[in-house]
């Protein structure tokens, strides 16, 4: 397995997009990986939070939109609470998620035809809300 | 002493017992949850993205309606008190995002027309925004509520789930130290429990996962529930009716899962507060509680079963 | 007195002589009025370029001496050393700087450079007309040394300046010297017993005739200046007649009162009077009253009664003494950063996650479970221990920004012994960069996996928690891109280095600086590494930022050296470049009294007129800027010389 590492990968104009978005620095992570040792959804990720911003740090954004972690991400915000470099993960997060979803990469996570009444009547409508907005765009 | 009030979507909903033992107990301490007349669900999420204004017209509009009754507004859904406090925080320190939210706001006329006392000012952060244990603490103050307490909890286990909203971006909530917080003990003691400390009281129940891939959710929320279990707790309280669902309601899931499961009662920390205060049971409405409380609290504290 | 004055060009190689026409300058300043002598030459610090201007001054009979050429911060001590061996006064030797003035900052501009350069050397010519003779002041010095803080630093500092033939006073504030090091159990990367290598050092001190050793005592103020320090110390009675005492320890024995020991860092207790560790120095207890049933209830007086030889006073009182010395070394060390500010490690209160120095305890065989390490919970034997690199260390965010230097180091040596003493147990070290940079601790670090299996796992913990009786670790291996639980018997937590209690206000009490991080501050970071820029304090140890044990002696010995060389001087030197007051047109309305950052002028309550201390002044300027009579000048850099510069600069 190899990648090739280009200054215009790790430059490219959607990771830039991603930072701006975000307002996070990419460069300050130095992967110590407490986000992904904090995350309490991170056994379910492909992609653990460190990971997806050591990629982005290489320019490799592509497996970054394709993975499932973006999509898992519940925004408890532990990550950002506790790094030592103040890096909020969750943003970065929150922005990959606009970008997809934005420029409709992918089908939406949780489709809103999907949310049955049941479901609805069950669940309190703040959940409902909440991942639709996150998940949904 | 009446506060305004604001509930969110749920609180009217899903969660009225919340809405209802708040309200009751607030009585019961001396001072009205003044409900807002007009308000609009809160949007649930912040955003993290730096250039969306659209994310927080919501909640803005509900700070604005807010500030037609007073200079605070009280609410109890953490999900609420995130979403408006950093809303808040935008408007009294992003001129630019200040400007767009107004804009919209003063083109909601004929909303705002019907509201009273419209005086057409901007907002521009002139309320602040409390939680419901805050104005505990600093207004009505824990003593007093030790004063009021009617009920003797015994030596009842309680332990009091912060989940993560209310804590975190601590820098900017600044509502209590986000990795050992003590509010929920302070209000505990007064109240005459035994204070659980338990190590899974900070981490998230998994939020609104339930409603995308509800085994992660679950899986979140069982760590928690173990948790205060091995601490030996009889009984969690919680502030957020997305935390109480994930913890009380999807226990039946997680006895499906895990053979040997202990299933522990969940409550709204106000349903605890009325039952201490000695507020009638119809207004606590324990019905909608998955794992029935009625049992260990009627065994620790002399509390009328059923 | 005529002007004759000699301007000498320099080349600097290209660096100058590349953008500036050097000849053409030469020949325009020959012709200026006051100059005699006018030339320029490639390199003038050179040894012949020294020698032009010394054979200058002898044939022309120059009265002053401009060099144009680099900084004076390089050269300017050479040339007017130069001027002296040529019988000059060196305080009539200017530099115009038209290197990195000129030069170096005009390349795209030769004509205009080269115009410069004419006007600055003019503006220093004029400048040198009216310099006058100065000689450097002489203050009478008293060849005493200061040390503060006895840990290994300081002995090593103390017993340096001793060695060098003069006496020091070594202050510590607790009971006995020797620091943070005397509670080590064995130092990387030898291994060798900490204790066995410092108490000869420690016993050196205490019998060096040229040191006296005041320990239990604090430093309470200080005055003065370099060579001349007046300083009061508070000597904290312990309530036993040293000159009496045996050291036997009955006292102890006896004494009913228990308190959590600060040498064993409250994994076991002390009595209210205590002689710390085994090995103190000197090896006599104190009595800690706060803790005393004597004083705190007024029972008991055991310790009293029970004295073979009445060593026990409980009327002492504490002392202070005034000494007078001429050089101070601060070397108060370091402390760990609290626990108590990580809340997701526990914030202190979990008995199985220990820190750093507690574990050197455990595995000191004088320690309090004799060198076998032990669960504090129950004292069974760790089968799993954790040990975490950069606990609150590289976290600008939300602890200490810096990298603590030699945590890397010592919980590998901690995993090592833990691993030499329970063999069938599994070390698991986490960090996010491994720092190995001594000498010898590269091959140390790679002796841990590979000879003793401790397993290194790169990532930082997020959470620490206790459940079913075992502490659970929540960590991550960056490598494989895994999160991992640890359900540990033992965490051992690498705290970061912060400067010990109480430094930050003896700092403010000497008036040295300290930087963000509450370290003292030195000199420059590259070349004067053990000075402060106050003159007269010097520093050694972790005081001035974190350092393992071989840079803590070696700074001392140069801090020592630096107090060795100012003492070599019969009396000490200062510049003359400094302010004067003009004591018929000073008015006493005491501005420069209150502007000054030194403390130098003073006011003359007699003649109603103030004054400037020549042994403080640092020449700074404030006084004479703020002098509403320009009564105060600036010796050598007068208004008048001033106004003179600016209107040669500016001249067509």
């Amino acid at each position: 397995m190899r990648i090739t590492l280009t200054g215009e990968a790790i430059k490219d104009e959607l990771i830039r997009r991603v930072v701006e978005l975000s307002g996070q620095n990419l460069g300050a992570c130095y992967q110590c990986g407490r986000c992904s040792a904090g995350c309490p959804v991170v056994e379910d990720m492909d992609i653990v939070p460190s990971e997806v911003i050591r990629l982005l740090q290489l320019g490799q954004l592509e497996p970054v939109l394709r993975s499932q972690t973006i999509w898992i991400c519940a925004s408890c915000l532990q990550c950002a609470s506790r790094c030592p470099k103040g890096v909020e993960f969750s943003s970065i997060c929150d922005a990959l998620r606009a970008i997809v979803l934005r420029q409709r990469l992918s089908e939406p996570k949780v489709d809103a035809d999907e949310v049955t009444p049941a479901m609805v009547s069950d669940a309190p409508q703040m959940g409902v809300v909440g991942a639709l907005r996150k998940l949904n765009g | 002493m009446k506060i305004p009030y604001y509930p969110g979507c749920t609180l009217h909903e899903r969660a009225r017992d919340f809405d209802m033992s708040a309200k009751e107990s607030a009585k019961a301490l001396g001072f009205e949850l003044d409900e807002m007349p007009i308000w609009t669900c809160c949007g649930a999420v912040f955003p993290l993205v730096t250039d969306s204004v659209m994310d927080i017209l919501a909640p803005v509009r509900n700070l604005s309606y807010a500030s037609r009754m007073g200079d605070k507004v009280v609410t109890l859904c953490s999900f609420c008190y995130h979403v408006l406090k950093r809303a808040n925080k935008v408007m009294r320190e992003d001129p630019e995002k200040q400007e767009k939210a107004n804009l919209f706001l003063r083109a909601d006329t004929e909303r705002r027309e019907s509201i009273e006392s419209f005086t057409g000012e901007d907002y521009t952060g002139q309320v602040d925004v409390l939680h419901y244990i805050e104005f505990l603490r600093d207004v009505v103050g824990y003593d007093e509520v030790k004063n009021r307490v009617k009920q003797n909890l015994g030596d009842l286990r309680v332990a009091p789930y912060y989940g993560c909203m209310l804590l975190r971006p601590a820098k900017e909530l600044e509502f209590d130290d986000p990795e050992q917080p003590t509010i929920f003990e302070g209000l505990l003691e007064a109240m005459g429990c035994d204070v659980v400390d338990f190590p899974m009281k900070t981490e998230c129940c998994g939020g609104f996962q339930i409603v995308n891939d509800e085994e992660i959710a679950i899986s979140c929320s069982r760590t928690v529930v173990g948790s205060a279990v091995k601490r030996d707790a009889d009984i969690i309280v919680t502030t957020c009716p997305l935390c109480q669902y994930n913890l009380d309601r999807k226990q039946e899931e997680m006895a499906e899962r895990v053979q040997g499961f202990r299933k522990l009662p969940v409550v709204y920390f106000t349903q605890l507060l009325g039952v201490a205060l000695g507020i009638d049971e119809k207004y606590l409405d324990f019905t909608d509680n998955y794992v029935d409380p009625r049992p260990v609290l009627a065994a620790r504290c002399a509390v009328r079963e059923g | 007195m005529e002007s004759r004055i000699g301007v000498f060009v320099c080349h600097c190689g290209s660096n100058i002589a590349g953008v500036v026409d050097t000849k053409r300058v030469a020949e325009e300043l020959s012709g200026y009025p006051g100059v005699v002598y006018s030339t320029d030459y490639t390199y003038m610090c050179s040894d012949p370029g020294q020698n032009l201007v010394k054979e200058a001054i002898k044939e022309h009979d120059l009265t002053g001496v401009i060099v144009a050429a680099c900084s004076p911060t390089l050269h300017e001590a050479t040339f007017r050393k130069a001027a002296t061996n040529a019988g000059m006064n060196p305080y009539r030797v200017e530099i115009a700087n038209i290197r990195e003035q000129c030069s170096w900052v005009h390349q795209g501009e030769k004509d205009r450079a080269t115009e410069k350069a004419i006007r600055v050397i003019r503006s220093m010519v004029e400048k040198a007309k009216l310099d006058e003779s100065l000689d450097p002041i002489s203050v009478p010095m008293t060849h005493r040394a200061l040390v503060v803080g006895g840990g290994v630093a300081g002995i090593q500092a103390a017993l340096d300046i001793a060695n060098a033939g003069y006496e020091v006073i070594l202050v510590e504030k607790s009971p006995s010297i020797g620091g943070h090091m005397a509670q080590l159990s064995e130092t990387f990367p030898t291994l060798d017993c900490s204790q066995c290598i410092l108490t000869p050092k420690m016993v050196e001190a205490s019998q060096h005739p040229r040191i006296r050793l005041l320990t239990y005592s604090e430093i309470d103020e200080v005055s003065g200046y370099v060579g001349n320090f007046k300083v009061k110390i508070k000597k904290r009675t312990p309530y036993v007649n040293r000159d009496v005492c045996t050291g036997c320890g009955l006292c102890s024995e006896k004494c009913p009162s228990k308190t959590p020991s600060e040498f064993e860092e409250g994994l076991a207790m002390r009595k209210a009077i205590y002689t710390p560790f085994p090995q103190a120095v000197p090896n006599k207890p104190v009595l800690d009253a706060e803790h005393c049933l004597y004083f705190q209830k007024g029972k008991c007086g055991i310790c009293q009664k029970i004295c073979p030889v009445d060593a026990i006073d409980y009327e002492m009182k504490d002392e202070f003494v005034e000494e007078e010395v001429g050089a101070i070394v601060v070397a108060t060390g370091y402390d760990l950063y609290p626990i108590a500010n990580i809340g997701e490690y526990g914030g202190g209160e979990i008995p199985d996650v220990v820190d750093s120095l507690q574990f050197e305890r455990l595995l000191s065989a004088s320690g309090p479970t004799g060198g076998e390490v032990r669960r504090p919970s129950n004292g069974e034997v760790p089968k799993e221990v954790v040990f975490l690199t950069c606990v609150g260390s590289r976290d600008p965010e939300m602890h200490l920004p810096y990298c603590s230097k030699v945590c890397c180091m010592y919980l590998t040596k901690h995993a090592m012994l833990y691993k030499h003493n329970v063999h069938d147990g599994q070390a698991y070290l986490f960090y996010m960069d491994v720092r190995t940079a001594g000498k010898g601790y590269e091959e140390f670090y790679q002796r841990a996996s590979e000879e003793d299996d401790v397993l290194y796992v790169r990532g930082k913990v997020s959470k620490i928690f206790e459940e079913d009786g075992k502490v659970y670790v929540w960590g991550v291996d960056t490598l494989t891109g895994k999160k991992v639980e640890i359900a540990a018997d033992m965490v051992v937590l690498g705290l970061g280095m912060v400067p010990s209690a109480g430094a930050r206000e003896l700092a403010n009490k000497l008036k040295i600086h300290t930087d963000a991080g509450g370290f003292l501050s030195e000199a420059h970071p590259k070349l004067r590494p053990v000075e402060s820029l106050a003159p007269g304090f010097f520093l050694a140890g972790a005081a001035q930022g974190p350092k393992d044990i071989p840079e803590a002696v070696a700074q001392a010995s140069g801090a020592a050296s630096k107090v060795a060389a100012l003492f070599a001087e019969q009396e000490y030197h200062r510049e003359p470049v400094i302010a004067v007051i003009d004591e018929d047109t000073c008015a006493g309305c005491r501005v420069c009294v209150s502007v000054c950052p030194y403390d130098a002028a003073e006011f003359d309550d007699e003649k109603q007129i103030a004054r400037i201390q020549e042994a403080i002044c640092e020449g700074c300027g404030a006084c004479i800027a703020a002098c509403p009579s320009g009564s105060a000048q600036q010796r050598n850099l007068t208004d008048n010389q001033i106004y003179r510069m600016v209107t040669a600069a500016l001249e067509d």
